[in-house]
């Protein structure tokens, strides 16, 4: 049973006004407790925006930092999930139904990454 | 998908894609399916073939109609469908049988939209069914990675060494005596529930340890017999919040394999304990297994989980806690007697109190009928015999200990200790 990385993905700009509705909260928390009483579900949090990190970059021997907002990305990472499953086919799938459970004026990616070593 | 290939579901090969998916789906809602079924059917066996006729409902229908939004449900109701129908179809006969000209109105209700709360049940209810006691050891562990785990007869059959055969009569058995004995679908409550807990705890514990310390074979670990064991424990806590056993386990399992990575050297063999690169252990799953003995209490389990949290607490081998793993030996040892955990203990004692003390412990245990064959009791008096300084008989011991080595792993290291031994200075 491998582990997989998911990573969700948004564009800080084009979240819909408001964040996820009430509704998207609860059909979200239900799919939350189905995973983990699967014992697939591993770890699983959001993250706050952009504008609250920084960036911390190592380049010709120099250290340099940079607040966000990173307005510059279209796409960054707004939440991830580590999951236990049989195979990528099984992650994929647990995947596809957590963006399922968002309503169509969502647009987010779900970017899932099989952790090694 | 940013950088990969891009697939929708228009691409050509979306036959194939659907085909995949109905499996994904399957392997994923299949336990819970067989468990709904069941409930209707009351017989794992049958309900077992009702659950595959849905995966072969969905393999037909939905490269035409396309994957249904809620797959699982789909499979779930298309299943009790069949159920109720197969049901109907018995009662009715036995109705036209017995010439009675009622009508059928209270024929079993349609399936009712899938409560999580009744799954939950359903599935606790498979879980007992097939951990019950009535079936030995090894059906019960056949039965309960069948059907709670998903996994095929070959599979089961490759993890334990044994032909595939052999596995597939002992499942077919399993269900025959299962019917046979009228088990019934349920949770038992009252007197019989801590015997059935304990009996389904068991089955979790012995498929973990059969892939963590693989008795026979050439690898030491079968990691896929541990993550299902782990999925099962970490399922039946969620089920039974209630149960401190079950997070006891739990807790012992998420502690265990996150030694795992560790416990392997890069050929294959063995690490033991003290020369583990601790940096190697899981910390989510260590973590994972603290908040588990949270929720543990003092039986057997809960206290070994005890035990392998003061080694994961440890940064160095050297800061081990030995005096409280000691502790809870005793406490381990006052609740079930065992010749296995006074030898454990005895290798904590002599940790606390030095190898002499400990001698004495195993000395004593050597004559033991249950330890005869059990390589750990010479290898364990071999490294004790070692560090007093009597290489001689320690040499023997090791000796002693890699003859009655199942795995081939475990030989090669303590001939290897055998060898190192006997090389050095004699001490005497």
């Amino acid at each position: 049973m491998p582990r997989f990385l998911t990573l969700i993905r948004i564009d800080e700009k084009n979240v819909p006004e408001g964040g996820p509705s009430p509704e998207l909260q609860k059909r979200m928390g239900a799919l939350l407790e189905e995973i983990t009483k699967a014992g697939v579900m591993l770890d699983t949090g959001g993250l706050a925006a952009t504008s609250e990190g920084t960036r911390v970059t190592w380049s010709g021997g120099k250290l340099t930092s940079t607040d966000g907002p990173f307005t510059e990305t279209k796409e960054v990472v707004g939440g991830y999930s580590i999951v236990q499953a049989k195979d990528k086919a099984e992650a994929l799938e647990w995947a596809g139904r957590f963006l399922r459970t968002h309503e169509e004026y969502w647009t987010i990616t779900a970017e899932v990454r099989e952790i090694v070593g | 998908m940013t950088a990969g290939r891009k697939t929708t579901s228009t691409a050509p090969d979306t036959a194939a894609r659907t085909a995949a998916t109905v499996e994904t789906v399957f392997r994923i809602e299949s336990a819970r399916i067989i468990a709904g079924v069941t409930r209707v059917v009351r017989d794992v066996g049958i309900a077992e073939e009702i659950a595959q006729d849905a995966l072969v409902a969905a393999l037909e229908r939905w490269p035409e109609s396309g994957v249904p939004d809620n797959p699982g449900a789909w499979l779930m109701a298309t299943a009790k469908h069949r159920a109720i129908d197969l049901v109907r179809r018995k009662e009715t006969y036995a109705r036209k049988l017995a010439e009675v000209g009622r009508a059928l109105e209270d024929a079993p209700p349609p399936p009712e939209p899938a409560d999580p709360a009744d799954i939950d049940d359903d599935l606790l209810r498979l879980i007992f069914t097939a951990c019950h006691p009535v079936l030995a050891a090894p059906a019960r562990i056949a039965l309960t990675l069948r059907l709670l785990g998903g996994l095929t007869t070959s599979e089961i059959a490759r993890a334990f060494l044994v032909p595939e055969a052999t596995v597939a009569q002992r499942i077919v058995r399993a269900k025959r005596a299962l019917a046979k004995a009228g088990v019934p679908f349920e949770v038992p409550y009252g007197s019989d529930r801590a015997d059935r807990l304990s009996s389904v705890l068991e089955v979790i514990y012995l498929v973990f340890n059969e892939g963590y310390s693989a008795t026979a074979g050439d690898d030491l670990v079968r990691p896929a017999l541990c993550e299902d064991a782990l999925r099962l424990a970490r399922v039946l806590a969620n089920l039974m919040p209630g149960e401190p056993e079950a997070h006891g386990l739990a807790a012992l399992l998420e502690f265990q394999a996150s030694r795992i990575p560790a416990r392997t050297g890069p050929d294959g063999e063995p690490v033991l304990l003290a020369g583990q690169n601790r940096a190697r252990w899981n910390r989510m799953l260590i973590g994972r297994g603290v908040d588990a003995l949270h929720r543990a209490g003092r039986g057997p389990y809960s206290l070994q989980a005890a035990i392998a949290a003061c080694h994961a607490m440890a940064a160095r081998y050297e800061d081990t806690d030995w005096a409280a793993i000691a502790t809870l030996y005793d406490q381990l040892l006052a609740l079930c007697p065992s010749p296995v955990v006074e030898l454990n203990r005895a290798v904590a004692v002599s940790m606390s109190e030095g190898p002499a003390a400990a001698l004495e412990l195993v000395d004593a245990l050597t004559g033991e009928p249950a330890l005869k064959n059990y390589h750990l009791l010479p290898s364990v008096r071999g490294d004790l015999l070692d560090r007093l300084g009597r290489a001689a008989e320690a040499r023997e011991e090791f000796e002693r200990a890699a003859s009655l080595a199942h795995n081939v792993r475990e030989r090669e290291l303590l001939l290897g200790k055998a060898a190192r031994t006997g090389s050095g200075p004699t001490g005497s």
